[in-house]
């Protein structure tokens, strides 16, 4: 599914990521933790292909397909979802409206037709009412005055209208109280399948209380330094990530 | 000092020049040595970007009617919609008209004009009086469609009566040098005035939309919203000025001015001022020149959306804002037509 391979990646003058490589094979959830400054939302943020996140060595592939050659837009028309640790505000554009505008796009990209009308919002209803969404509020401008736990919400949110192949999750438990978390997570399972693999970013361990990783891998200094199964969050939580950071560097 | 007068008189001394304040950075008279000669008669089909919501209209073809007849005073009687089309068709010659209209007392008109240029290098200059009876209402919406090498100056002079109302909105992409000017004497006593603008201006093309409006007595309220973007070497002037003369206390009024450029070369000159006199007013101005949230672009590629587009949905929700604010539904349809084709995104 995903893989990346000896990954370098650069944000203006500082190298970030430092030669990453990982595998995530489809159907399975893995988690990346690491203490602030490793590396965590660079590495998102460049496998989404964010502008001024510049790969100079390695590579990254989703079912064999490379990622970093291809345009954001043409990322997630191949399945690639971001959802973010800080959702934008998007004034004057009702959330109805980006979506449907974005689903579109990417159905566009595919060679499929449109979704028509009631066909979405038939959808968004469901995938709203699931997560507890006012439909009401995707009339408003997408996330514009919405609390942190809205606009989370919302990231899931599209993030099952769009039905992505890759979902990355940065820190998406930021900001979320305890029944905010509850939603997201099983909004976040629900949408667990043997042809999706799932990116989990996260400091605390809490999140994957609620979201169950296959494997937990730790990244300090912009390499995975240690790998293992889920009971590696739990010593991370209870040992901290001195021991990691020193090892790195 | 005027394009009216200049073309008139045949003589470009009588031009705005760079040296006029209020036209320091709309310069007529270092752009024409002379003033180009008077503009062929031409037949003007009925229709323009209204016909399908209004049935009457009137209208100019280079400057004149076309059958000859001078409706030069017109008064308008009873309520309705109307279109005023001011058509050119013209190439390297110039043109003007003189339109004047009543509002009749406690009538409701909407006024639909629409400059719709073909040809090349012209020179066009409309003046328009308008006069808006007690308890009246007057809505004027306003379509520019130049092409890129005409000059186009449209002036309107509006004195309102006690309690009468003026919503204006003009929408326009521009020309080579182009200005729509309207200036309100506000009489108050309850009545209101709304004077929006849409500027969507790209390539070496430019626009300027420059209003005045006078509070002369107690009770007016004004409020302005104008937003518009500038790409490639396109510049836009925003001239907007409140005057709230001694005496006109309860005067409440609101001016925005926003707007993004979209290129490095690309240009926004705004003047916003408030003039107040009186004492007991709620005035209130705002003015942001800035670019498109480049964050907010990438949060739509990475769902989906190619740049391109994102930019354009962005850019059409900024001055959706003043779209949103026509109260006539057909024009505001119009409106968000217009808006989405400048832009090449999808109403």
């Amino acid at each position: 599914m995903l893989s990346i391979q000896n990954l370098h990646v650069r944000v203006g003058e500082a190298e970030i990521i430092k030669g990453l490589s990982l595998d995530v094979p489809a159907g399975e959830v893995h988690a990346i933790m690491g203490p602030n400054g490793a590396g965590k939302s660079t590495l998102s943020y460049a496998l989404a292909g964010r502008p001024g996140y510049e790969v100079t060595e390695g590579s990254a592939s989703l079912n064999g397909e490379d990622l970093l050659a291809l345009d954001p837009s043409e990322r997630a028309a191949k399945g690639v979802f971001l959802s973010f640790q800080y959702p934008l505000e998007i004034p004057g554009v009702p959330g109805l409206t980006f979506l449907r505008t974005a689903l579109n796009a990417q159905r566009k990209a595919r060679g499929e037709d449109e979704v028509s009308a009631p066909a979405f919002l038939k959808l968004v209803r469901a995938e709203a009412a699931a997560l507890k969404i006012d439909f009401e509020m995707l009339k408003r401008p997408l996330n514009v005055g919405f609390s942190g736990g809205e606009k989370k919400r919302m990231e899931i949110l599209q993030m099952a209208v769009l039905s992505p192949r890759l979902l990355i999750l940065d820190e998406t438990d930021s900001g979320l109280d305890i029944d905010a978390l509850r939603i997201v997570s099983e909004g976040v399972n629900a949408m667990r399948a043997p042809d999706r693999a799932m990116l989990v970013i996260t400091h605390y361990q809490r999140l994957l209380d609620y979201i169950k990783p296959d494997r937990v891998h730790v990244l300090a200094d912009g390499r995975i330094v240690a790998s293992g199964g889920p009971e590696l969050a739990h010593e991370l939580e209870r040992e901290g990530y001195d021991k990691y950071q020193k090892a790195a560097a | 000092m005027s394009l009216a007068a200049a073309i008139r008189a045949d003589d470009v001394d009588k031009l705005p020049s760079r040296r006029d304040e209020g036209w320091r950075w709309t310069d007529l008279r270092g752009l024409l040595r002379a003033i180009p000669p008077l503009s062929p008669e031409i037949e003007v089909a009925e229709g323009g970007p209204f016909a399908a919501i209004a049935s009457d209209e009137l209208a100019y073809g280079n400057g004149r009617r076309p059958n000859g007849a001078d409706y030069s005073n017109l008064t308008m009687v009873g309520d309705g919609t109307m279109r005023l089309r001011f058509v050119s068709d013209a190439n390297a010659t110039s043109h003007s008209t003189f339109v004047a209209i009543e509002v009749e007392e406690g009538d409701h008109v909407t006024l639909l004009e629409s400059y719709e240029g073909q040809g090349s290098a012209y020179v066009a200059s409309v003046e328009i009086a308008l006069e808006v009876e007690r308890d009246a209402h007057l809505t004027r919406i306003i379509l520019v469609d130049a092409p890129p090498d005409a000059i186009l100056v449209s002036e309107a002079r509006v004195i309102l009566h006690p309690g009468a109302t003026f919503h204006q909105t003009v929408l326009t992409t521009g020309g080579k040098r182009q200005r729509i000017e309207t200036v309100v004497t506000h009489p108050g006593a309850g009545g209101s005035v709304r004077m929006d603008g849409v500027y969507l201006v790209s390539g070496r093309r430019h626009a300027d939309i420059t209003t005045e409006v006078t509070h002369a007595r107690p009770d007016g309220v004004t409020d302005q919203l104008v937003k518009g973007c500038v790409s490639g070497q396109a510049r836009a002037v925003f001239q907007g000025r409140i005057v709230v003369a001694r005496g006109a206390d309860k005067t409440d009024a609101r001016m925005g001015h926003h707007g993004l450029i979209l290129s490095e070369r690309a240009e926004i000159d705004a003047k916003p001022e408030l003039e107040i006199y009186a004492d007991d007013v709620a005035c209130a101005h705002g003015n942001t020149v800035g670019a498109l949230d480049e964050e907010a672009i990438f949060y739509a590629r990475s769902r989906g959306i190619p740049e391109a587009e994102a930019r354009a949905m962005l850019t059409q929700a900024f001055v959706g804002e003043v779209v949103d604010r026509i109260e006539h539904e057909g024009a505001r349809d119009v409106a968000r037509v217009w808006v989405a084709k400048q832009l090449g995104g999808v109403a």
